[in-house]
């Protein structure tokens, strides 16, 4: 896992080196520091002239410069390599979905996807700061001052050896007890946060059925439930401080009673005054380098989740890939499932789509009718090879799917997708994701096919308006025609429409398909649709029941052999035919 | 968790700044919490504060201890002289850290407690704000009031606070005993303070600035990936992915720089500080070193002379100083962030409530031999308008479901009317229908009804009561509302359906279920009714979580329902199938349905087509067939509705 991640430090690298190298030099000139200044000290009891003061001064402030120096260079090292990693890490998380196939995207829900891009890559990036920069400090601070204490204090120090292990055991119980304890108080809260936007989004719900006091109580009991939890958590967590303060404590009468009988005794031999005075310096620094690495320990405990997740992504396989050798020519638009079964992972116990024999001749027009779960949609996404087939074979222009390039395949089959989506941007920026240098022309006549050039130009900035994130501003039967407009300019073999006129209305929907039949005839169409309308005049149409070819036929055929087919035409129709009968 | 990195509100000079009461507002607050707690705490910490910082002055009597007996190595009369210092020390530091436990401890709970009772304060606040707030503000907004400002709250009264204060008395403290032991050198630290405190303000804003342009750019960076994420099967489709790294190269390159910037000055403040303060130690030792030298007569407090007792502990104290001041330092982001949390809380917590000043209610009747009704406690089925009048007399009207607009307006704003002069009958058992594009205010009138908002003109009547007269939960607990877009609730589908009516039984559940043709599909699902939704029934269809919406609405049994395309994303075949259940739902219901498929409302008693406002045609399909008006066109295709 730290493998996988640490592929996207690269050019970061040299950031991510020198950061630690810094850092330990400015460990070492503060360790130098009080060391240096205990010297002074004695000098000064000793009643040296000022010339020796200034010396040692002089030797100090340059020396202070330097862990300046040092400091800001680490810091501003550690952001860059820090801010750097994140950084790379999105891109290759991003790059990496962008080449996803349907199935991988399937697999992790988009809005996981997004927290992996985003709140996890925020808590690496705090977790690789303190990495670099934290856990390299305390350790070699820790040494660093274990020796110039025993150097300079002798047996005195050996309080240290008591000391230290107190609040390193004192720390990990600490952490121990309280780390599965705040797991799962997340994951609680968590709960809380989702029970919360539920109700904000639901609220039209909650307050139709009078239902306020019952989701207070509901949420109220929730709520305590993590606040308990919290507080339990929080208040082994309190007794880190109370820890740190024993043992500081301790330290401080310690030295100051064997300190001073070591310096007494000694008559100042082993131990002086000055030596004294920054032994306690020391016992500072030695006891924060504890505190710290015990934090550090527990940042990382809590962003190895994130890490986790985020390998996933940039672990996961694309389970498409293009052929060794693809295919860039597509002939023509004829379609032929021979033998079709599908289904959405190897796990799934049932099939999307068993035993499909369809064939479409180039040029056809195809409606799909079938109810909620027929797999109407699974049928055509396997055409421009969004999945692959489990078995059997779909072939476009007489060769496999398989055996073109994706890209080729994919422009000459254009899918107009039920769950559309525009993107924000201007009418024209949304319409070029069908053809990059499609002219103005273009455009306009692609949605003049689709009937989408009355409503644009009416609105004040024509084809330049602003399409909010989503298509906010435009109506659902608007979005739909933009994104018919969009595919057609394309100019496919193939155009695949996927119950992309059901906010249209009956007349419009009728125009487009005339225009379609007038001015691209040498293109397939299939046109999967709920209403019998939009497919009423189609060359063949396929009634679709369960994942299998229930009848197919033209509308007078199916109307005479085909059970299903007449059911929805009457739930369509009652009224008018019924009435009569 | 998009929410989370929602841009600082940016005040005067691009901070985030909270308004100047919050502070008071907050301190008040919590003090109204934990009255006894509180204080205890503060006491507490206080007291831990002092005690921490005496022990200079213990330093200094030890060494003067240690400076009369070392040239003699007479440990043995040094030794009760240390001992007895050090002794009052133990009690001290047995105090200080008898308080160290308490406060922390204390604040542990005050912490936890507080934000528990905010949150709980602000959910309460939130399920008494009319459907208005939510249809004005952003959901992620309102979301980010118990994610991001709560958070933020945290680190101010768990750390900020405390540290604050701790920091405030220390220096407060340490600068006593400086000036207790000499005031020249004190003034030599002052000097140090003065440089840190600029530097400080100097590198920190700087810091602050650049954390608001990393906030700006996370936000459009999260903006960018969500957009494509979702999107993300549709540029799969247009084979778009190179242009799409592209793009986000562009916005994530930008969100690198800033961070880059915001973490540099946010990491160097803390070296230039601890080095200012190595600096200060330097010049702290070289003046003492100057001043014994020099034999300078020392000005202090105490009238100790200066000596090599006095510098020891200074250089001491000059490092405590300057450590607390860096603490300070650290914590100005996170107060400054805090406070403006602690503003949106309250902001939150003092909107206004929906109001309710109706007195009639509904209550269960028995009906008694001469026809009229008699109130009672137990469940009768049979329900009735309780009535108190201002001559002290009650009435006591049937709930028949008999709903009668009269010349309504409203307008979501007082500029801009969109109902005109809506009149509407809906007699006991009616099937009403709108039709109408989006936009014509269909929804808008069902909203009138319950209550959501109030009408700017005109009469709703409600059982011949004006429904301004009647409490709103009554009334809309006489209404059976099921939306478009349906919500479900984290829970088993169970606890969904019985979320009409929370004593129904599992068989009245089932039974309704069954009605509204939802269960079949129910049982098929792994667990059937016990299985567990979230993600507002991710697993489910929307077709099959509209099902369940209409069962939920079953269940609770009332007189009027409102179908608000309720059956839109069941496809006609189903809905044909679903069509019997649903009959017998409405019957013997007044029944407003708003749908855009015309086959759901063909057998409507009356339907009202709406444009722009107002109603234009109204009658039986029939009628308005032979008509040949809008909904003639309508029905022949030559409109587009939506």
């Amino acid at each position: 896992m730290i493998k996988t991640l640490a592929k996207s430090i690269r050019e970061y690298k040299k950031a991510s080196i020198l950061t630690p190298i810094f850092v330990s030099g400015e460990v070492v000139l503060e360790c130098i520091i009080p060391f240096i200044i205990a010297n002074l000290v004695n000098e000064i009891k000793a009643g040296c002239d000022m010339k020796t003061i200034a010396g040692y001064g002089a030797v100090l402030v340059l020396m202070a410069f330097g862990s300046l120096a040092c400091g800001v260079a680490s810091g501003s090292q550690c952001a860059t390599a820090s801010c750097g990693f994140a950084k790379n890490l999105r891109k290759d998380m991003f790059y990496k979905i962008q080449g996803f196939s349907f199935e991988n995207i399937d697999k992790f829900s988009t809005s996981s996807l997004v927290t992996r891009l985003t709140t996890d890559v925020m808590n690496i990036q705090m977790a690789y700061m303190m990495i670099i920069r934290i856990a390299v400090r305390c350790p070699l601070m820790l040494i660093f001052s274990f020796v110039m204490a025993f150097i300079m204090g002798g047996k005195t120090a050996m309080v240290f050896l008591f000391v230290v292990p107190v609040l390193g055991i004192g720390l990990a119980l600490i952490i121990k007890t309280v780390m599965p304890l705040f797991r799962r108080v997340f994951k609680k809260y968590d709960n809380i946060n989702n029970s919360v936007q539920e109700n904000i989004k639901g609220m039209r719900v909650v307050k139709s059925y009078v239902r306020e006091d019952y989701e207070k109580a509901k949420f109220k009991k929730a709520a305590d439930e993590v606040c308990a939890d919290f507080t339990k958590a929080e208040r082994i967590i309190a007794l880190n401080n109370p820890l740190m303060q024993f043992c500081m404590y301790t330290v401080m009468i310690c030295v100051m009673v064997f300190g001073s009988q070591a310096v007494v005794t000694s008559l100042g031999v082993d131990l002086d005054v000055g030596q004294l005075s920054s032994l306690l310096t020391y016992s500072f620094q030695i006891l924060m380098s504890l505190m710290m690495v015990s934090m550090i320990f527990v940042m990382m405990t809590m962003s190895a989740e994130s890490a986790h997740r985020i390998a996933e992504v940039l672990t996961e396989e694309s389970t498409l890939h293009n052929p060794e050798k693809p295919e860039f020519d597509v002939k023509d638009g004829s379609v032929d499932f021979d033998g079709v079964s599908f289904r959405y992972s190897e796990k799934a116990e049932r099939f999307a789509l068993e035993n499909i024999d369809l064939h479409i001749k180039s040029g056809e027009t195809v409606g799909i009718i079938g109810g909620t779960g027929s797999s109407k949609s699974s049928l055509i996404q396997l055409i421009s090879r969004l999945y692959d087939v489990s078995a059997g074979s779909v072939k476009v222009g007489g060769r496999d799917v398989r055996e073109y390039d994706i890209e080729t395949l994919r422009n000459q089959v254009a899918v107009v997708l039920q769950k559309n989506v525009l993107f924000s941007g201007t009418i024209k920026d949304n319409l070029r994701w069908g053809n990059k240098d499609a002219t103005d022309e273009q455009m306009i006549e692609a949605c003049r096919l689709a009937c989408a050039d009355e409503f644009i130009e009416k609105f004040p900035d024509k084809y330049d308006t602003y399409i909010e994130q989503g298509g906010a501003n435009v109506s659902g039967g608007q979005k739909q025609r933009l994104c018919i407009a969009r595919a057609l300019l394309k100019r496919p073999k193939i155009l695949i429409l996927d119950d992309s006129t059901s906010a249209v209305d009956t007349k419009t929907d009728a125009l487009i398909r005339k225009a379609f039949k007038e001015f691209i005839p040498e293109t397939t169409k299939i046109i999967i649709a709920q209403r019998i309308s939009s497919v009423q005049d189609a060359d063949k149409i396929v009634v679709l029941d369960g994942g299998k070819i229930n009848g197919v036929g033209t509308h007078e055929e199916l109307m005479k052999s085909n059970e299903i087919y007449r059911e929805v035409y009457f739930s369509q129709n009652k009224g008018g035919d019924a009435d009569e009968a | 968790m998009k929410h989370n990195m929602r841009p600082p509100k940016g005040g005067p000079g691009g901070r985030p700044m909270a308004k100047k009461g919050t502070m008071k507002r907050l301190v008040k607050m919590l003090f109204s919490f934990y009255p006894v707690m509180l204080p205890v705490a503060l006491f507490c910490v206080i007291f831990n504060a002092v005690v921490s910082s005496v022990p200079s002055l213990f330093m200094q009597n030890v060494i003067s201890v240690i400076e009369k007996y070392w040239k003699v190595g007479d440990w043995a009369s040094a030794k009760p002289e240390i001992l007895s210092i050090v002794g009052v020390l133990v009690i001290f530091y047995i105090l200080s850290l008898a308080s160290g436990v308490i406060y922390n401890q204390l604040m542990a709970i005050i912490t936890q407690g507080t934000l528990q009772k905010l949150r709980c304060k602000m959910f309460d606040k939130m399920q008494d704000l009319p459907i208005k707030y939510f249809d004005t503000h952003n959901h992620g907004d309102i979301m980010s009031h118990y994610t991001n400002d709560i958070d933020t709250l945290r680190q101010l009264v768990s750390q900020s606070v405390p540290q604050l204060i701790i920091s405030a008395i220390t220096i407060i403290t340490v600068f006593s005993i400086m000036l207790y032991f000499s005031v020249w050198m004190a003034l030599v630290v002052v000097i140090g303070i003065v440089a840190m405190t600029m530097v400080t303000k100097k590198v920190g804003g700087n810091s602050s600035k650049y954390f608001i342009r990393q906030q700006q750019a996370v936000g459009k960076t999260e903006g960018f990936i969500e957009e494509m994420m979702n999107g993300q099967k549709v540029v799969k489709v247009f084979c778009r992915e190179e242009e799409c790294k592209n793009e986000f190269d562009l916005v994530n390159d930008q969100l690198f720089e800033d961070a880059e910037k915001a973490n540099k000055y946010a990491n160097i403040l803390m070296p230039i500080l601890g080095n200012i303060g190595n600096v200060l130690y330097v010049i702290v030792a070289l003046a003492g070193g100057a001043l014994m030298t020099f034999n300078v007569p020392n000005l202090s407090i105490s009238g100790i002379a200066m000596g090599i007792s006095i510098v020891v502990p200074f250089l001491n104290m000059t490092k405590q100083f300057c450590g607390n001041i860096g603490q300070v330092s650290n914590q100005i982001n996170s107060i400054v962030m805090g406070l403006a949390g602690a503003d949106r809380i309250f902001e939150l917590i003092d909107e206004q409530p929906e109001t309710d000043e109706g007195y009639v209610t509904l209550v269960n009747a028995r009906e008694n031999a001469d026809g009229t009704l008699t109130e009672c406690s137990e469940r009768t089925n049979v329900w009735a308008w309780k009535h108190p009048h201002g001559d002290g007399t009650t009435t006591y009207t049937r709930l028949m479901g008999d709903v009668r607009l009269n010349q309504v307006d409203f307008g979501y704003t007082d500029e801009k009317i969109v109902l005109h002069d809506i009149t509407i009958f809906a007699e006991p058992g009616q099937k009403v229908a709108f039709v109408g594009a989006t936009g014509a205010g269909k929804t808008t009138i069902t909203n009138l009804i319950n209550r959501f908002y109030d009408i700017a003109d005109g009469k709703i009547r409600y059982d011949g009561i004006n429904i301004n007269k009647i409490k709103k939960a009554d009334l809309r607990r006489s209404l059976g509302i099921v939306l478009q877009d349906t919500n479900l609730f984290t829970g088993t589908v169970m606890d969904n359906i019985r979320y009409g009516r929370l004593d129904a039984s599992d068989e009245e559940c089932k039974a309704a279920a069954k009605l509204a043709g939802a269960h079949d599909f129910i049982t098929r699902l792994p667990d059937g009714y016990n299985t567990e939704l979230s993600g507002n029934g991710a697993n489910l269809s929307q077709g099959q979580r509209q099902l369940l919406a209409i069962a939920r609405a079953a269940v609770a049994d009332p007189p009027v329902m409102i179908l608000d395309e309720a059956t839109s994303s069941i496809d006609t075949r189903t809905e044909a199938i679903v069509q019997k259940g649903m009959d017998a739902l409405m019957h013997g219901r007044t029944v407003f349905v708003i749908a855009h498929r015309l086959s759901t409302v063909k057998n409507s008693d009356v339907i009202m087509v709406l444009e722009n406002g107002r109603i234009i045609e109204k009658g039986s399909h029939e009628k308005l067939i032979a008509d040949k008006g809008k909904y003639y066109q309508l029905y022949t295709g030559a409109f587009e509705l939506e």
